[in-house]
This record gives structure tokens, C-alpha cells and sequence, in this order.
């Protein structure tokens, strides 16, 4: 018992770090159709930054911690935005160049900061009681997955209040559901896409500092793998959607941890239920439904 | 068959691009290189154009096969002079990548499937041969001759379930394909890949003239053979009725479905031909390299693929080629640039980004993406166009697709 209980919380923590990823993803190709093979990047220098934020104020304090939460939201939004602005904007309409730009972005990126930052992981801490563990029932859950499942718990909620509430967040979902008929309204959708943007890699910075804390350690490699599973969960929840990634992140993550557990195959096993959810319902959990072309 | 195929493309020949139609559309249709009239298009004499094209195609590949024999030196481009195995190695190595690009545009370039997954075929055809001669002590040509059913079962599988889906989703599922294979083979079962150090080559089967470094101008003759062979055959199956269908596909697959044809089955065989392939260049590669390396069969080797071709000028096969060739060069030599005196003695600012191939070949990547569009093959394109040799009225492509 208390080890599937171990193992479900892992695993919600494991997909809150998706999620993170994931919805900057999933939004932005719901709004402008590009699948953004960049993220990673955002991802990897928000954890990086954040790193050596926590390390200068004092890894083990609150303030530290807290600190490199913000500054590494604050990189992946800038480097987010400035890459739809350089690199995305002078292409719009042209989908596969947008992607092909993000892809030669991603492989640039990561060799930079390899440069800088070397390929060898660094292994870091956080305050002494994210180190710790609390008895759920028996189980031994690791402090830090509270706060990552917390942090990620409040950025949806900000996600969907901002979607729902704010004027911009109609015109993204209005843009997710019919974007000619947007910019048929007079609105100009552009200042959307830097928006979608910026929240997405905003949601990366964030959800790169937490996957080193989940994972331990910060490397320039650290976005490579993160990105690939974040695909799969955009692509399971459905395209655009925002709900579908949550759900499907910690339907992922959980299915990941027990499989790994049980039977040591988890990566498998999101790589079936990939092709499974595609094969029954191509346009995935709660996408629109995708033309059939 | 053919005739309605060719009609089709003819009423169709325009970029997409339609207002209102789905993103899996635009997708397509922006992949979609401008198609080429037939043979029957404008242009002068294309029947002479034809010859010239082959007698240069010819000369080029005797060159080629001579280099090993001649005493060529190019400080720079090749390490050591042309007769020398460390430039045998490297060329041999840029001829296969050319290969593995070529099979990759007959997916991207004919087909118009944006697959992230050819990496497996590619580390499919080194590891099951590599296991084979590890494990079974086989015979080199039976156990290539096995190697290539596993690798065609494969693309057979794998293709059939991807291909239920199109567009972004069909890149995600030969993507989680090519992740799963390279899981297994970094788990390394039973010892059988190696895990991250890789498998290397047991070369008690492989015949002699095949080993050992005194023997390296024999594999550059081999990798040569090779992409001529993938050259010849990716050039067929372009050529035949299936091929004019999958690009009949690529354009609008509605029209195909319509006109009673199967657009499911000629992806299917692009798919597996290109698998197929790049299966052989992955066996030829363990050989070269003697070994295979878990990065054969990891996402960032399609991507590598897919640069080279986008590199070389999408829809084009010399492009394909001299994208894969030039990224394997370039690659090689800027990382011995790296370690040069003149980048080491540089500033930190400079110093860093320059000694990272991949960052100068990514922005060199995204460089070409946004001020050239259609690459080398593009460049030339347009640069043949405007000398003059092209007529006015002349459509460009011809030029380029006579010459080839």
C-alpha cells in the first residue's frame, strides 16, 4: 500500500514537471500551429540560470529557492519571446519553416550552453526540507514533490483564470478555435503569438527549475529527454488543449512510475499508450477534433 | 494510372497554402517543394539536357572512385591527403551520411512525411547486424541478408501503424518508435547493444579486405557503391507510378482518394523502401565505423538527417546528397577547428560559441531557413536562373531536375 502510494505521488510529480512543459507546447500549436522543438531550450537555460541564481544566494535558504523560481520563469519568458520575435515572426503562415527554425534554434542552444555550462550534470540541493521526506500513510514522499505539484497546481489555475477571465486569454482561445475568423474581427492575432509564447516559455523556466530539483541535478542535456515525453503527453491530451495536458501529463507520469516499478519497461509503455490513443482517437484525449484531410 | 496521376499534379502544381484549410494542410503544403512538369514541360531540348546531366553525373563518380589512387592534398577540407586513410575515412563516412540523407528525402521529399523517426532503420540495420556477427558467427552476407528482413518487417510494422495518422501526429508516433528502440538499446538486454558505450564489430566473419586501416579505401569504395545503389534506386521508385502517386499524395490526397487510387499503400511503400535503405547505410555504417553507437537511433540523428536535407534544399536528390555530405564535413572539421590554437587562444566571448560545432552549424541551419529558402539546391536554382540560362517563361525547376 504505501509503496503505490509512494509511487502515485511520484508520479503526479512527475507529471506536474510534464504538464509544465507541455502546455506551453500545446498552446502554441493549438494557436499557430507550430510544434515548438525549442522548448527544451527555454527549459534548459531557466533551469540553468535558476541554478546558479539558487547558488548565489544560498541554495539551501527559502529565498534562494524561491528567487530561482522567478528568475528562471523570467528566462525561459524572455528567451521565449525573443525567439517568436527574431526567429518565428518573419515566417508566419510558413509552418514548417517556423518548426525547422525552432529545431536549428534547439540544436545551437543546447551546444551553447554546453559550452558554457560543460555536458557533465552538476548535482544540486534545495532547502534542507525539500531534501526531506513525510509520512503519507506509511509511505516516505519526498518533500519537494509537494511543492512541485503545488507550484504546477497554481500555474494551471493561473493558466485557466487567465484564459478564461482576461480579454487576451478570450482572443487566444478564440484564436485555438478558428483563427481566420479572429483576424476576419480585426483582431490582430500576432500579438497573441508573442503572448502564447512568453507564457509558454514562462511555464518551461518554471518547470525546468522544478525537474532539477526533481531529477536532482542540471544539465544542458536536461531538456533533450523532458521534451521528447512532452510531446507525447501534448499529443495524448490533444493538441491545444490545455486540459487534455494536464490530464494527460499525470496520466503519463503516473503510468511511467508504476510501469517503471512493476516491471521496469515505463518508457514503453507511454510509447504504446501513445499509439494506442492515437489509433483510436488521432485527434488524442480532448483535442478538437483534427481534420481528417 | 499514370496518366490521371500526372493530370492531376498538372491541375495542381501550385503551393497550397488555401485560406481556411487545416493546419495539417498548410503542413503539408508547405513541405510540399513546387512540383515539376513532366517530361513533355517547357524547357529546351530537356532529351540533351538529359545527356549532358548523365555524362556529368558519370564523371563525377569516376572521379570519386579515383580519389583513393591520387595524392590530393586539401589543407582545411580533409585531414590528410586523398590516398591516406584519415581522409578515406571521413569521405567514405560523408558519402554514407549522403546516402542516409537521400533515403530520408524520399520520405520528406517525395512523400511529404515528416517522420522523426528514421533514426531506427538507420540503427536497426547496424545493431542486428552487429548482434548477428557478435552472437551467431554468421557469414557477413547471410547475416546482412537477415539484417535486411528485420529491417523491412520493421518499417513494414512500424509504417503500418503510423501511417493511420498524418501530419504532426504521424511525426509523434515514428518519433516514440524511434524513442522506444533507442530505450532498448541504451537498457542494453542481455548485454546484446552495449548500452551508452555501444556495440563494436566482430570482425572474425567480415572478410579481410573489409578490415583493419590499411583496408579503408576499400570501404570508401563500398560507401561510394552504396550511395550510388540508394541514389539509383530512391531515382526508380521517384520515377515509377508509385512514386508520381505518393506525390500525387503529397499535393492533395483527397483528389487521389477520389480518382479510386490507394494513397495508404504508396506511403507505405516509400515508407518501407526508405526504411529499407537506410537500414543498408546503417549496416555499411557499423562496417565503416566498426561499431555501432546508441546516437545511430536517437531523435537528434533524424534531426541531423532532416538538417542535411533541408541544408541540401528539400524535394531535391543531388541537394540531399551535398546536404549530407557538407554537414559531415563541416561537422568533422569544425570540431578539429575547435581545438586549433587560433580558437583556444581567442577570448571566452569568442572562444566558447566557436568551439561548439553544433552551435555554428544550428545557426548556420537557422540562417538558411530564413534567407534561403529551398537551400543549396535553391541557391543554385536561382543563381542558374538569373545568369541568363534560363529563358523567360523558363520554369527554374526544370533546369535543376534535367541536370540532375
Amino acid at each position: 500500500m504505501d509503496t503505490i502510494l509512494l509511487l502515485l505521488v511520484t508520479g503526479i510529480g512527475l507529471g506536474a514537471v510534464y504538464f509544465l512543459v507541455a502546455s506551453g507546447l500545446s498552446l502554441i500549436y493549438g494557436l499557430m500551429g507550430v510544434l515548438n522543438f525549442a522548448h527544451g531550450a527555454f527549459l534548459t537555460l531557466g533551469a540553468l540560470i535558476g541554478w546558479e541564481t539558487a547558488r548565489v544566494m544560498g541554495a539551501d535558504s527559502w529565498g534562494g529557492f524561491a528567487l530561482s523560481l522567478l528568475v528562471g520563469c523570467l528566462v525561459g519568458a524572455l528567451l521565449a519571446a525573443l525567439t517568436e520575435f527574431v526567429l518565428i515572426r518573419p515566417l508566419y503562415e510558413r509552418h514548417i519553416e517556423q518548426v525547422l527554425v525552432t529545431v536549428g534554434l534547439n540544436l545551437a542552444a543546447i551546444a551553447l550552453f554546453e559550452g558554457i555550462w560543460g555536458t557533465d550534470p552538476v548535482f544540486i540541493q534545495g532547502p534542507t526540507w525539500m531534501g526531506m521526506t513525510t509520512n503519507i500513510l506509511g509511505a516516505q514522499v519526498p518533500n519537494h514533490l509537494f511543492i512541485t505539484i503545488l507550484i504546477a497546481g497554481l500555474v494551471l489555475a493561473g493558466m485557466v483564470l487567465f484564459l478564461k477571465r482576461t480579454r487576451y486569454g478570450m482572443i487566444i482561445r478564440a484564436g485555438v478555435e478558428n483563427r481566420s475568423m479572429v483576424t476576419a474581427l480585426g483582431i490582430d492575432v500576432r500579438r497573441a503569438f508573442t503572448l502564447v509564447f512568453t507564457i509558454g516559455g514562462a511555464a518551461a523556466g518554471i518547470g525546468g527549475v522544478l525537474a532539477s530539483h526533481y531529477f536532482g541535478y542540471v544539465s544542458p542535456l536536461l531538456g533533450g529527454s523532458l521534451l521528447i515525453f512532452a510531446f507525447i503527453v501534448t499529443v495524448i491530451g490533444g493538441l491545444g488543449s490545455l486540459a487534455g495536458a494536464a490530464v494527460a501529463s499525470v496520466l503519463v507520469g503516473v503510468l511511467q512510475q508504476f510501469a517503471n516499478y512493476f516491471w521496469s519497461i515505463g518508457d514503453f509503455v507511454v510509447v504504446i499508450l501513445l499509439a494506442v490513443v492515437l489509433l483510436t482517437r488521432p485527434s488524442g484525449l480532448m483535442g478538437r477534433k483534427v481534420a481528417t484531410a | 494510372m499514370s496518366a490521371s496521376t500526372e493530370e492531376l499534379k498538372d491541375q495542381h502544381g501550385g503551393r497550397g497554402g488555401r485560406e481556411g484549410s487545416s493546419a495539417t494542410d498548410r503542413l503539408k503544403a508547405s513541405l510540399t517543394p513546387p512540383t515539376t512538369p513532366g517530361p513533355s514541360g517547357p524547357g529546351r531540348s530537356p532529351a540533351r539536357r538529359r545527356i549532358i546531366g548523365g555524362v556529368a553525373a558519370v564523371a563525377g563518380v569516376v572521379a570519386l572512385a579515383l580519389l583513393p589512387l591520387l595524392n590530393i592534398q586539401l589543407p582545411g577540407i580533409l585531414p590528410t591527403a586523398t590516398y591516406q586513410p584519415g581522409a578515406l575515412q571521413l569521405m567514405a563516412l560523408c558519402l554514407l551520411m549522403g546516402a542516409a540523407a537521400l533515403t530520408y528525402h524520399l520520405l520528406i521529399g517525395v512523400a511529404g512525411l515528416l517522420s522523426f523517426g528514421h533514426a531506427l532503420y538507420v540503427g536497426a540495420g547496424a545493431y542486428v547486424l552487429g548482434i548477428l556477427l557478435e552472437r551467431t558467427g554468421m557469414g557477413l552476407i547471410p547475416a546482412m541478408l537477415l539484417t535486411l528482413l528485420v529491417v523491412v518487417i520493421l518499417a513494414n510494422v512500424t509504417g503500418a501503424v503510423a501511417l493511420r495518422v498524418s501530419g504532426i501526429p504521424f511525426a509523434m508516433v515514428t518519433l516514440a518508435f524511434a524513442q522506444a528502440g533507442s530505450v532498448l538499446v541504451r537498457r542494453n538486454p542481455d548485454g546484446a547493444t552495449g548500452g551508452e558505450e555501444g556495440l563494436s564489430l566482430n570482425t572474425e566473419q567480415v572478410p579481410a579486405f573489409l578490415v583493419g586501416v590499411s583496408n579503408t579505401r576499400n570501404l570508401y569504395w563500398l560507401a561510394l557503391a552504396v550511395l550510388i545503389i540508394v541514389f539509383a534506386i530512391v531515382s526508380w521508385i521517384q520515377n515509377s507510378r508509385a512514386g508520381h502517386l505518393a506525390e500525387a499524395v503529397r499535393e492533395n490526397e483527397n483528389r487521389v482518394r477520389v480518382l479510386g487510387l490507394k494513397p495508404y499503400l504508396a506511403k507505405l511503400l516509400i515508407f518501407v523502401v526508405g526504411g529499407t535503405l537506410a537500414g543498408c547505410v546503417g549496416m555499411v555504417h557499423l562496417l565503416l565505423q566498426s561499431g555501432a553507437v546508441p546516437r545511430t537511433v536517437s531523435a537528434d540523428f533524424t534531426i541531423t538527417l532532416l538538417v542535411m536535407v533541408v541544408l541540401g534544399g528539400v524535394g531535391s536528390r543531388w541537394g540531399a546528397v551535398v546536404g549530407g555530405v557538407l554537414y559531415t564535413l563541416l561537422d568533422q572539421r569544425l570540431t578539429v577547428l575547435a581545438q586549433s590554437e587560433a580558437i583556444q587562444s581567442m577570448p571566452a566571448l569568442l572562444r566558447v560559441p566557436l568551439s561548439e560545432p553544433l552551435f555554428l552549424l544550428g545557426t548556420l541551419f537557422v540562417l538558411v531557413v530564413l534567407f534561403m529558402p529551398g537551400g543549396l539546391a535553391g541557391f543554385v536554382r536561382r543563381l542558374s536562373a538569373r545568369s541568363g540560362r534560363g529563358r523567360p517563361g523558363k520554369d527554374p525547376v526544370t533546369v535543376l531536375e534535367q541536370a540532375e
